[in-house]
């Protein structure tokens, strides 16, 4: 069981580490069609992470969703603009060091005030299961003018995309 | 979840927000920001899923919230990559600095 345990914990900041390689492959390979499968390495393993902490559901969401349909339709775009981003055009702007100078400071900020705060843990929560029934009975009840909110965000942005993308004169 | 302090995650989840940002501001195609954006709302959702796990007094709470950023995430990408490829189609072009019609 200790020999478990210790997997377990190895196995989860492996999966860590590897999701921030693969993130920071997305934001410096100089290949886009790279960096969308970076993107998609990293999608998968935060699903394992969601694994991890007992979030089934949403392991299955992150898959079918991300790794499935989000991939593929910026898979499609990359592969219609492709012939744009050949070897020699430059994929970064100049703001490169203000950037990096700005977020390392935002960093330092925030993992100073997370190390500083005590985070209380529930153990009610703590050992609390989530069952996709949980989840759906939450959606339908608590949730519901949420979910409803969504629907009709999606709605809007399905007819939005499709009148956007269209030509705008077929003669 | 007590396998690993709630600490460690927010940290990870920082980092990869950070990453994403720096994604987002220097590249120059449109799509590469589209896809630094997926970054940090995965950023988010870890973050969602974490607390929902250890503070949380509902334990469906945060996974519930969870699912909407996904299907926000969903819409953006959608919306984006039309205006992306409306832009291609008008313009021949899909570098953010080439677009200045705006700008001064």
């Amino acid at each position: 069981m200790e020999i478990l345990t210790l997997a377990a914990k190895i196995g989860a900041y492996a999966l860590m580490t590897g999701v921030l390689l693969f993130a920071l492959g997305v934001v410096a390979l100089r290949n886009l069609f790279h960096s969308a499968l970076c993107l998609a390495a990293a999608l998968i393993g935060i699903a394992g992470l969601y694994l991890f902490f007992r979030a089934d559901f949403l392991a299955a969401v992150q898959i079918l969703l991300y790794v499935g349909a989000v991939m593929t339709v910026i898979i499609f775009a990359i592969m219609l603009t492709e012939h744009l981003s050949g070897k020699t055009t430059i994929q970064h702007n100049r703001q490169s060091l203000p950037a990096f100078l700005g977020i390392a400071a935002l960093v330092t900020v925030i993992a100073k005030v997370i190390l500083q705060t005590p985070w209380p843990v529930t153990q009610k929560a703590l050992g609390a299961h989530t069952s996709v029934e949980g989840i759906g009975t939450a959606l339908m009840t608590v949730y519901v003018f949420p979910f409803e909110v969504i629907s009709v965000v999606l709605i809007a942005a399905l007819i939005g995309a499709v009148i956007i993308a269209k030509r705008e004169n077929p003669s | 979840m007590t396998l690993i302090p709630v600490e460690h995650v927010l940290i990870f989840s920082l980092l990869l927000f950070a990453i994403g940002l720096y994604g987002t501001l220097t590249r120059r195609n449109i799509i590469g920001i589209l896809i630094s954006i997926e970054l940090m709302l995965n950023a988010a959702n870890i973050n969602l899923v974490v607390f929902a796990k250890t503070t949380s007094l509902s334990p469906e709470t945060g996974q519930v919230f969870a699912v909407f950023v996904i299907a926000i995430a969903a819409v953006t990408v959608a919306v984006g990559l039309a205006i992306v490829l409306a832009l291609y189609r008008s313009r021949k072009t899909i570098f953010a600095d080439e677009v200045h019609l705006l700008k001064w």
